[in-house]
């Protein structure tokens, strides 16, 4: 799942009166807003699993074991398509690949115990990390990491039942929910824009984009992702060149 | 409908995938910290792969059919100004949303 972390506000962790209240309180607390976007989501993909015509389980099997949202989106619709499981496997790398830069900035220090620790590194979606990165240092202990995590996966999963079992009275001539996935993507996009500098990397991503989809609807996905990648490793390259000569 | 067999290995992987991505970098973070290049990529790939995303969710949709993509026009176009206006991810996509199943059952069904 990926929302931003400015998008989402955790000022109810700040709060002095509240510090002394329990650690699974604090991040109950600090869980709500976010859950407040998740468990909508959690809902479409439960309907989507259903339309798609898979069985309503696999909304929850989806949601607690793969829990990384956007893939999650997409693999409803690889999997009923039959999609060959080495492409499944490629489509999880470069979708779910920026989350290697998390362990950058985590503060997985903070948590104790293995169990804990592995947990903590599961459900290292791009929600839990920016409430980590983003909440008031002393009141985001550990453990109120954790818990808030726990809290994450909770609301998505019951999105998730809510969505599978609703789906049943939701007319099947009414189309369109899935667009979520896009507005979802549209809003993330803006975001992530805003974090770095300039226009040039995001038209070239939407130029690998167009021309991926021109090439190979299919396979666009990680034709796009591995070209603007690579050429994301050239413009590096080609850029910190230029600096010395241009100094 | 595919059966469970497949179902459950495809599950798998993407599992396994997912968690190695978020696990394996905290066992090498060190060197990681102190490549230039795994910086840059931090800074410049998150806003490419959403926008390639965004790009993705629309792959079915065609301009030579009856409705030539406008819906999609304009929900992305409604769901980026309510969020450059408001700035609240929920309500951006709830308006977004909510706007295109208006649009895709009513106006152009």
């Amino acid at each position: 799942m990926v929302i931003d972390p400015a998008s989402f506000s955790t000022t109810a962790v700040v709060d002095h009166d509240r510090r002394h209240s329990p650690e699974w309180r604090r991040a109950l607390q600090a869980s709500l807003p976010v859950g407040i976007g998740l468990v909508p989501l959690g809902i479409a993909l439960g309907v989507l699993v259903v339309q798609q015509g898979l069985n309503p389980w696999w909304a929850m099997v989806f949601t607690s074991l793969i829990y990384a949202g956007s893939l999650e989106f997409i693999a409803v619709g690889m999997v009923a398509t039959l999609t060959p499981l080495p492409y499944i496997a490629l489509t999880a790398l470069l979708v779910n690949f920026r989350h290697v830069f998390y362990a950058l900035s985590f503060p997985l220090d903070r948590v104790k115990g293995r169990l804990a620790r592995f947990y903590s590194m599961f459900a290292l979606t791009d929600e839990a990390y920016a409430m980590s990165v983003t909440g008031d240092r002393r009141s985001m202990t550990g453990r109120v990491m954790v818990y808030s995590q726990l809290y994450l996966h909770a609301y998505w999963i019951g999105g998730a039942i809510l969505g599978a079992t609703a789906a049943q009275w939701i007319p099947e001539n009414i189309v369109g929910l899935d667009f979520a996935l896009t507005a979802l993507f549209v809003v993330l996009s803006i975001e992530a824009v805003r974090a770095q500098s300039g226009f040039a990397v995001p038209a070239i991503a939407v130029s690998c984009a167009l021309i991926a989809r021109l090439v190979d609807a299919e396979h666009m996905l990680p034709i796009a992702m591995g070209a603007f990648v690579s050429l994301l490793v050239v413009r590096y390259h080609v850029t910190r060149r230029k600096v010395p000569t241009d100094a | 409908m595919p059966d469970a067999g497949y179902i459950v290995a495809a599950v798998a992987i993407m599992a396994v995938v997912t968690f190695a991505l978020r696990a394996v970098p905290f066992a090498i973070v060190m060197p990681l910290r102190s490549s230039a290049l795994i910086g840059y990529l931090g800074v410049y790939m998150p806003a490419g792969i959403m926008l390639i995303l965004v790009a993705y969710s629309l792959k079915n949709v065609s301009v030579t059919a009856p409705s030539h993509g406008i819906p999609e026009l304009i929900a992305v176009a409604a769901t980026a100004a309510v969020h450059l206006w408001r700035k609240n991810a929920v309500l951006s996509i709830v308006v977004g949303t909510g706007l295109y199943v208006v649009l895709m059952n009513w106006a152009f069904a």
